[in-house]
């Protein structure tokens, strides 16, 4: 069984996401361990591309604060070789990305990856017909690719999504980009639903960004919690407001110990 | 499943959550557009016909094939209703979409040439319409912008990046990732996921049809060459796609060259838009194809004079037939492009787009060979729009003629 999947053994999990290099490469690391800190069991590090269709305004902007503070693939790797938080680290790009890097289009990615200590690879332009190649390289490397289920994925698709994803499912919560929103949207209680026979953990995400999300999530029947964009925003007030790093540092923490703190009292509804 | 490929190039590069509604296009596609379902494409050609103004002429410019030493003859698409080829593919998927029961359409434009085709396409059937353009093509192009506000249509200032086509086809990408129960998306060109591309080039292809009846009733014979310029590639694919067969007759893509396509990368920008000439394959946009990109496999920022062409992808079936070497790329500068404006304006009274500027100017700057003796270049649209930066430009470009001296003097 996968490192990732294992992740999810002693019950529902918090993965959050940054974009790294964002604002620059000391930061992310720092971020990651507060995240760390404060519960996460998996971390997603977003590698900028520089047309991110499937990102909402606020990662949008993260990604062009990493492009432009100089983030590239490689130093990517670099900075996910120096990590050591002991959770294990999923990176989420896009298929261009992939495709370019070194001499051998997508096998360098995925060698490089394994070499680095990446666990898992969401890619969100990569739909399940033309990931045939990925998937094959990956399940080579023993990394796992995780794919999305969305509002629209009917259930054909899930079928054919089930049979190859591997580490877990992201189940995307609404329609539209990533982004922070009011509510849990129904259709997250219809894609758990439809999705309940399948065993593999599912993680919910797009648009999650209090305990409240987070607790309503996990008594929808789920097994992890994504949160995004209320990471990033964080980030990003910080570096605006000109709060020293060490409060986003502290506000992240907190942050994500809100969100462990929801899914604690799904985990406890579902049990009464 | 029918194939969403040409070769290695195109297939479905796009979030999960669009994949439903572009499996339902692609059945929509195959349905009503390749087998004609409920006389959806007799429809198609009458409204083309009544509103758009089809057939356009196929017209000896007499004076440029005497300077050249060549017969030249012009599809006239810039006599299509709006002024530009746009209209035959935007009349065809908003018609779709009626077909398909959507109620909302929304668009990415560059040029404005499609939002207002768009614009002018929705308003006509009674569809909601929005558009999405960067801000600094909103500047380069006014009128067009209001031209899309007078027919009703909502335009969104896309300010991110360069504030080009590229942010605004991601921004539409966006919007329909929300809306995609009740809305289509008019994509502009033969970019984009499959089945965008050939449908597209499906509802241009009459450009060549009628063309290629017309030039063997004026000359007895196929021509020789056949020029379009080449952005994302909708008139060319539409004014080559009957004569593929033809191997006598070269087809000649012209990208615009812009500042030159030797200059080297700065950063993440690059001073040209020759993408089927110098790109390298990657992923954009929904289709494999050829790219502008640096080596990490970022896009970069391309460059035209012309909005419409200043864009870092390219159809993926023109990537296609460039690598089988049925379709020779070649560039012509924003220059030699602006020299040719004001030589069709001039010399046949026609004031070319911009865009289109660049096929005529080939005419002067070609390679031995590549035409023949008798020629068509694709008339894709008309100038009006671009009179202003023609203007601006020929000034900083030092280009000088008559009307560049008469403006100087302040006449």
């Amino acid at each position: 069984m996968s490192i990732i999947t294992d992740a999810f053994g002693e019950g529902p999990i918090l993965i959050p996401y940054i974009t790294a290099g964002d604002p620059n490469e000391e930061a992310t690391i720092e971020y990651v361990a507060a995240l760390v800190r404060g519960g996460a069991k998996i971390i997603e590090l977003g590698l900028p591309f520089s047309e991110p269709i499937a990102d909402g305004p606020v990662i949008q902007e993260a990604i062009n604060r990493s492009l432009e503070a100089g983030m590239t693939p490689r130093k990517f790797f670099g900075l996910v070789s120096e990590m050591d938080h002991g959770v294990p680290i999923v990176v989420m790009t896009y298929y261009n990305i992939v495709y370019q890097y070194g001499e051998i289009p997508v096998e360098s990615f995925v060698s490089e990856s394994v070499r680095c200590g990446i666990n898992g690879m969401i890619i969100p332009d990569l739909p399940i017909e033309e990931a045939e190649v990925l998937l094959e390289i990956c399940k080579e490397n023993g990394i796992d690719l995780i794919f999305i289920i969305a509002p629209t994925t009917r259930e054909q698709r899930i079928e054919k999504i089930m049979e190859k994803v591997s580490g877990f499912v992201y189940v995307q919560a609404r329609l539209g980009t990533t982004g922070i929103h009011k509510d849990v949207s129904r259709t997250t209680h219809e894609s758990l639903e439809r999705l309940r026979e399948y065993d593999i953990p599912k993680s919910v995400g797009f648009g999650v960004s209090n305990s409240d999300h987070a607790a309503e999530i996990i008594k929808s029947g789920a097994d992890g919690v994504i949160a995004g964009s209320v990471f990033v925003d964080i980030i990003d007030k910080g570096r605006e407001e000109g709060i020293i790093e060490q409060d986003t540092v502290r506000l992240l923490e907190e942050k994500a110990r809100e969100l462990v703190r929801g899914i604690g009292e799904g985990i406890e509804n579902n049990k009464s | 499943m029918k194939s969403t490929k040409f070769g290695k190039y195109g297939g479905q590069y796009v979030p999960e959550v669009l994949m439903p509604a572009i499996s339902e296009l692609a059945s929509a596609y195959e349905s009503y557009v390749r087998k004609n379902q409920d006389g959806f494409m007799d429809d198609f050609f009458a409204r083309l016909k009544k509103f758009g103004g089809r057939p356009t002429p196929l017209y000896k410019a007499e004076r440029l094939s005497e300077k050249y030493g060549k017969e030249i003859y012009l599809k006239r698409e810039d006599l299509v209703h709006g002024g530009a080829h746009k209209l035959n593919n935007a009349l065809g998927q908003c018609l779709l979409a009626k077909y398909m029961g959507k109620e909302r359409v929304i668009a990415e434009t560059g040029a404005g040439q499609h939002g207002t085709a768009t614009a002018m396409a929705a308003s006509y059937l009674g569809l909601d319409c929005e558009i999405y353009m960067g801000k600094k093509d909103i500047n380069r192009q006014r009128p067009n912008v209001f031209r899309m506000e007078i027919n009703g249509a909502k335009v969104n200032p896309v300010e991110r990046g360069s504030g080009t086509l590229k942010e605004a086809i991601n921004e539409t990408l966006r919007d329909w990732s929300k809306s995609v129960d009740t809305t289509h998306y008019v994509i502009g060109s033969v970019v984009g996921p499959h089945p965008f591309p050939k449908m597209v080039r499906d509802f241009q292809s009459i450009i060549s049809q009628e063309a290629r009846e017309q030039i063997q009733e004026e000359v007895g014979r196929l021509p020789d060459s056949v020029v379009a310029c080449v952005g994302g590639g909708s008139n060319a694919m539409g004014a080559f796609y009957n004569f593929l067969q033809d191997d006598q007759v070269n087809l000649i893509a012209v990208e615009a060259g812009g500042k030159g396509i030797e200059t080297k990368l700065e950063g993440r920008i690059a001073h040209h838009s020759a993408s089927l000439t110098i790109g390298r394959e990657g992923v954009l946009h929904g289709a494999r194809t050829k790219i502008l990109q640096d080596e990490d496999g970022q896009i970069v920022e391309s460059h035209s004079v012309s909005a419409g062409l200043d864009y870092a992808g390219v159809g993926p079936e023109l990537a296609y037939l460039v690598d089988e070497g049925r379709v020779i790329p070649r560039t012509i500068g924003d220059k030699e492009a602006i020299e040719a404006f004001f030589l069709l304006s001039e010399m046949e009274g026609i004031i070319p787009a911009l865009e289109t500027s660049h096929a005529i100017g080939y005419l002067e700057n070609h390679v031995e060979g590549d035409l023949g003796e008798v020629v068509i270049v694709n008339l894709s649209g008309r100038g009006d729009k671009d009179v202003e930066t023609v203007m601006e430009e020929s000034h900083r470009l030092g280009i000088k003629n008559r009307t560049t001296d008469r403006v100087g003097r302040g006449i």
